[in-house]
């Protein structure tokens, strides 16, 4: 998946500036940045819910506008940072959801589909939750059971709105590695950026609507950058035990007053 | 594979949600065909069920020694109110559910958001302003007033509610609903009384809690065609209502088309409400009411839902009006004071749930 000078906005004000993005296939990138920086709205043009004033969203070589919605969701899904309802559901007639796209108008066999929800069901890792209902799960059970509903699209592209708010630190991780296991081209919006180090192939750091900086962990995330975007003072390097890119957070420093980290780990 | 199994991956029934569903449609089928012919039976003049299976035997070819009074009362005045209140009280249940799914809202129903008011206003405009000529261009005019009326209303209520970013808050929704039903309403009564009628108190409460008592074979054949057509029609939209399940944005990412599917739908609503409310009046409660029971029974997957609300709305409507005409000796009770009466409880209920939601 591929955007290529994405212009977006409201009346009042230009959200995407000119963002640009390249996903290789099967990989996962982590869209990053501050509260407001975009992310999902740039999440929102890439699935096609938003219309970019300008640019276009290529799904291998095709452009999104090119697609019929019906084929959008076939090969794009989404995970919504809130899936909100007021209808006592039952788990399984959530996923089932993920099949519109495949269905036809008129109602049809149920057993279509059977295969990719029985799929989804166990990569989501959503078996025993099936016979539960929506309104009764816990926050981390509703993100597996999205993803699965998302898998019974059986989409090439999955687009995550921060996925692993509102989980606790285990719940993220297994939420992650689970992602990470599908092979599917990911990109996810993410707040934490050890986890979006260890889990992601490639990062966009995004400020007011720019991609201020993209590639892998060590290119991006530099206490240089993370300062001018977060204004926060940090080291970065890799733990001495995981091995893995880490961020340690000193103080918050007003923009514009940077001075080296007292202890910076040289990046890779 | 058993017999069971085999039927059931037939009809596509998997779960046991599915099966329940479809034993409960058959169920209700059977109830609304008992309660057509106990609803042409009870009446001022009660007409045992024998005699009536007789009369609509005899209309239907089959030969029968049914007196002429008995055929007079049970083919030419009953039936057609019966029927009429059936097609009416299913196309109300199935706007009922379209309006409540597609807007999010527990509380939407073509009554509450003013567009069966908006549909009397047409209506009555309309015949004030005198259509003499008879015949199919005088119900076309009907139905064509009432439309624009239903679609004003519309408009207005979606105009005052929507939220600066386009959501609909269902409180707003509502008192807009209310607000704009209320004015309607105000019209109505003003133009009905001036209009100087000797009528007029009676066919201002026509109007505006509704009455089945003008309905002949003609306007009852419309409905029922209507009842028909909006049921087919709808059932090409199971799954993009069932898509709205997790709002606009979820629809939109699971490949429906929201923006054109919400405008087919509510034009297709203030449709249907319009060609009900030319011949009936507004008639509050069975939109809102029948999906909600419904949908306790069978869920909220709307391949259910459509059509057991279309046949509960049926069964529900058909029972309000027997009441409403012979519940007092000699003296109609507008329809909307029946349903007000079934509804108004269940409406409550669901305020309450909406405010500790």
């Amino acid at each position: 998946m591929r955007a290529v000078d994405i212009t977006w906005g409201v009346p009042e004000r230009v959200i995407l500036k000119g963002v640009s993005v390249d996903c290789r296939p099967g990989t996962v990138t982590g869209l990053l940045g501050p509260n407001g920086s975009g992310k999902t709205s740039l999440l929102h043009v890439l699935a096609g819910l938003l219309r970019a004033q300008s640019g276009q969203v290529y799904v291998g070589e095709r452009s999104l506008r090119e697609l019929s919605s019906r084929d959008r969701a076939r090969q794009v899904a989404v995970l919504e940072q809130h899936a909100v309802t007021g209808l006592d559901l039952p788990v399984r007639q959530v996923i089932e959801l993920g099949r519109i796209p495949h269905r036809g108008r008129w109602p049809a066999s149920r057993t279509e589909g059977r295969d990719a929800i029985d799929r989804a069901v166990r990569l989501a890792e959503v078996a025993d939750l099936l016979d539960r209902r929506w309104q009764t799960l816990s926050g981390g059970e509703r993100q597996r059971v999205q993803l699965a509903r998302a898998l019974a699209q059986e989409p090439e592209i999955l687009i995550l709105d921060e996925p692993t708010n509102h989980l606790d630190l285990g719940h993220q991780i297994d939420f992650l590695t689970t992602v990470r296991r599908l092979g599917l081209t990911v990109i996810a919006a993410l707040h934490d950026l050890d986890l979006a180090a260890a889990f992601c192939d490639q990062l966009v750091l995004l400020q007011d609507g720019e991609v201020v900086a993209s590639g892998d962990a060590a290119e991006v995330l530099t206490p240089a950058t993370i300062h001018r975007v977060y204004g926060v003072q940090t080291s970065v390097g890799p733990h001495p035990e995981s091995g893995r890119l880490h961020v340690v957070w000193h103080h918050r420093v007003p923009v514009g007053e940077f001075s080296e980290p007292v202890r910076s780990a040289a990046p890779r | 594979m058993s017999l069971a199994l085999a039927s059931r991956r037939a009809f596509g029934l998997g779960a046991t949600g599915g099966l329940r569903a479809f034993g409960l449609g058959a169920l209700l089928v059977g109830v609304l065909l008992v309660t057509v012919v106990m609803g042409v039976g009870i009446g001022s003049v009660p007409i045992p069920i024998s005699t009536v299976l007789e009369v609509i035997a005899q209309r239907c070819g089959f030969g029968g020694e049914a007196t002429l009074l008995d055929d007079q009362i049970v083919w030419q005045l009953r039936m057609p109110r019966v029927l009429g209140a059936a097609a009416t009280g299913a196309a109300l249940a199935l706007v009922g559910v379209v309006l409540q799914s597609l807007t999010r809202n527990d509380l939407a129903d073509p009554y509450l958001l003013g567009i069966s008011g908006g549909a009397a206003v047409g209506a009555v405009s309309v015949l004030v302003l005198g259509v003499s000529v008879g015949g199919l261009l005088a119900t076309t005019m009907l139905t064509l007033g009432s439309f624009l009326g239903a679609l004003g209303a519309l408009g207005a209520v979606l105009l005052l509610a929507t939220g600066r970013a386009g959501d609909l808050p269902p409180a707003r929704t509502v008192l807009a609903g209310v607000a704009v039903g209320q004015v309607c309403a105000a019209y109505t009564s003003f133009v009905t009384i001036m209009s100087g009628d000797q009528d007029a108190a009676r066919r201002v409460l026509a109007w505006t809690m509704g009455s089945l008592a003008g309905l002949r074979w003609d306007s009852a054949t419309l409905l029922v065609v209507v009842a028909v057509v909006a049921s087919i029609a709808v059932l090409a939209f199971t799954s993009d209502l069932d898509a709205f399940a997790f709002g606009e944005s979820a629809a939109s990412s699971l490949g429906v088309s929201v923006n054109r599917t919400r405008w087919i739908l509510l034009t297709g609503t203030a449709l249907v409400t319009a060609s009900l409310v030319a011949y009936t009046g507004a008639i509050g409660f069975v939109g809102l009411v029948v999906p909600h029971v419904v949908r306790l029974l069978v869920g909220p997957s709307h391949r259910r839902l459509l059509p057991l609300s279309a046949l509960a709305g049926a069964i529900l409507l058909v029972w309000a009006d027997t009441a409403a005409r012979s519940l007092i000796d000699g003296q109609e009770i507008p329809i909307g004071v029946v349903t007000a009466v079934l509804g108004a409880p269940v409406f409550a209920v669901l305020l309450r749930r909406e405010r500790t939601r």
